[in-house]
């Protein structure tokens, strides 16, 4: 049985634990609410621009542009973006998670985003290739490179194709963590809603006219792609980053709430000691009190 | 039949509305487009958007992108979209000016996506300048 003295202490300190997953929670809030706007904005564009470019691809010839089709090698090229720091539930390991479920043929090359992706990436010796680190919040001109890397050594001929790992954001308690191939272009989901549905729609009235392009389908392509790859890449970080704090704040809100409960029942068995020991001590000075008489 | 115009920019959808008309500047000039167009699919240059709806033209300023035409839709993807009232002139000028200087201050041979994304900046801004210096001469 614990003393008061050691159930006080412990109450300090859960107490100031709490106080500190408390300040994370609001800073993580804070930077949640941020991180969503930015993910929330980018969306459209990015969605029309992906729903735009898949149904060109059945209207063109294959060949028309290298990014259609699929490369000559037989290795696939992973990009995995991950947060920084932990400290946010289940996230990275859901993350890791799939990526070890996901059956990918042939060799893969593992590129990487985000500190916790690297750890995991050698922790599984997997082989890595290149590492990416952007700050928080993301810049463009940051995930630009990591894109160029990208579509370099998809133009090299060396890989199949290249996908992407990455935690997409569904809303502040749902986050999933998702696969998408980005080159060849192909359908990409971001922000939970596969909404292609009615977009497939509206092109196959156009498809079975052919397209006319100014000033030809392969400049057209050659100027759009490269900003394509390099733009969903910068909206799947934009979606990890929103995923990531909001998961902190969930944590830590978890914690914090967890903390309270806690100082609460060793608040309950501090006063029932404490009660005890009164109630001793009454018992005591009474019998005393009876054997004198 | 009713012409769908979509303008999205990389931070919002800037339009999405049933129009008339629309004029885009593409790849080889400026285009005009009605519904019922033949799908097409062009580069847009940085210049000067006009659409019609009701007999109201409105007018934007574009940066580059992607023009998408379908018989029903025209889809804009582009990296700027200003409405012509609100472009801030001095602003704009301030920015061209900005930019030249950055241009000048990076080495030559070396960040070429620095200077080419400088260079769009420069073509960005003097098309928002040309469409507020030529509404003001009208």
């Amino acid at each position: 049985m614990a003393s008061t003295r050691d159930i006080r202490r412990r109450i300090k300190s859960v107490k100031s634990t709490a106080q500190i997953t408390k300040a994370m929670q609001l800073v993580a809030a804070a930077k949640m609410k941020k991180a969503q706007d930015q993910a929330a904005n980018g969306r459209p564009y990015a969605e029309l621009l992906n729903k735009v470019l898949v149904s060109l691809k059945d209207c063109v010839e294959e060949g028309v542009h290298p990014y259609f089709s699929e490369g000559k090698g037989d290795k696939t090229l992973v990009l995995v973006i991950a947060a920084d720091k932990g400290l946010c539930g289940a996230l990275n390991t859901n993350l890791l998670k799939k990526l070890v479920s996901t059956q990918i043929e042939g060799e893969v090359d593992y590129v990487t985003i985000g500190k916790k992706a690297v750890q995991g990436i050698t922790r599984l010796r997997r082989n890595l290739i290149a590492d990416f680190p952007i700050k928080d919040p993301a810049k463009f001109a940051e995930v630009r490179v990591v894109g160029r890397f990208i579509q370099e050594k998809f133009r090299s001929g060396e890989y199949k194709k290249a996908l992407v790992v990455f935690n997409n954001f569904i809303n502040t308690v749902t986050v999933t963590p998702t696969v998408e191939q980005i080159l060849p272009v192909n359908p990409v989901t971001l922000g939970g809603k596969r909404n292609f549905g009615h977009a497939i729609e509206t092109p196959s009235t156009a498809a079975g006219s052919e397209y006319t392009f100014e000033p030809d389908a392969a400049t057209v392509f050659e100027s759009v792609l490269p900003q394509y790859v390099n733009d969903t890449i910068f909206q799947m970080v934009l979606e990890s980053r929103a995923s990531e704090h909001s998961s902190r704040m969930v944590a830590m809100k978890n914690a914090t709430d967890n903390a309270k409960q806690m100082v609460k029942d060793l608040s309950l068995e501090y006063n029932k000691l404490r009660q005890a020991a009164i109630t001793n001590e009454l018992l005591e000075i009474t019998t005393a009190k009876m054997a004198l008489e | 039949m009713p012409l769908k115009l979509e303008i999205v920019t990389p931070e919002a959808r800037i339009f999405s509305d049933d129009v008339d008309t629309v004029v885009l500047p593409g790849f080889e000039g400026e285009m005009g487009v009605l519904p019922s167009h033949a799908p097409l699919v062009t580069t847009l240059k940085p210049g000067e958007l006009r659409y019609t709806k009701g007999g109201k033209t409105t007018e934007m300023a574009v940066g580059e992108g992607l023009v998408e035409v379908t018989g029903t839709t025209t889809r804009v993807l582009t990296d700027m979209a200003i409405h012509a009232d609100a472009i801030d002139e001095q602003a704009v000028e301030e920015a061209i000016a900005r930019a030249h200087k950055s241009l000048a201050d990076l080495k030559p041979g070396e960040q070429q996506e620095e200077v080419a994304a400088v260079m769009a900046m420069i073509q960005r801004s003097t098309a928002q300048l040309h469409l507020k210096r030529k509404r003001r001469t009208l």
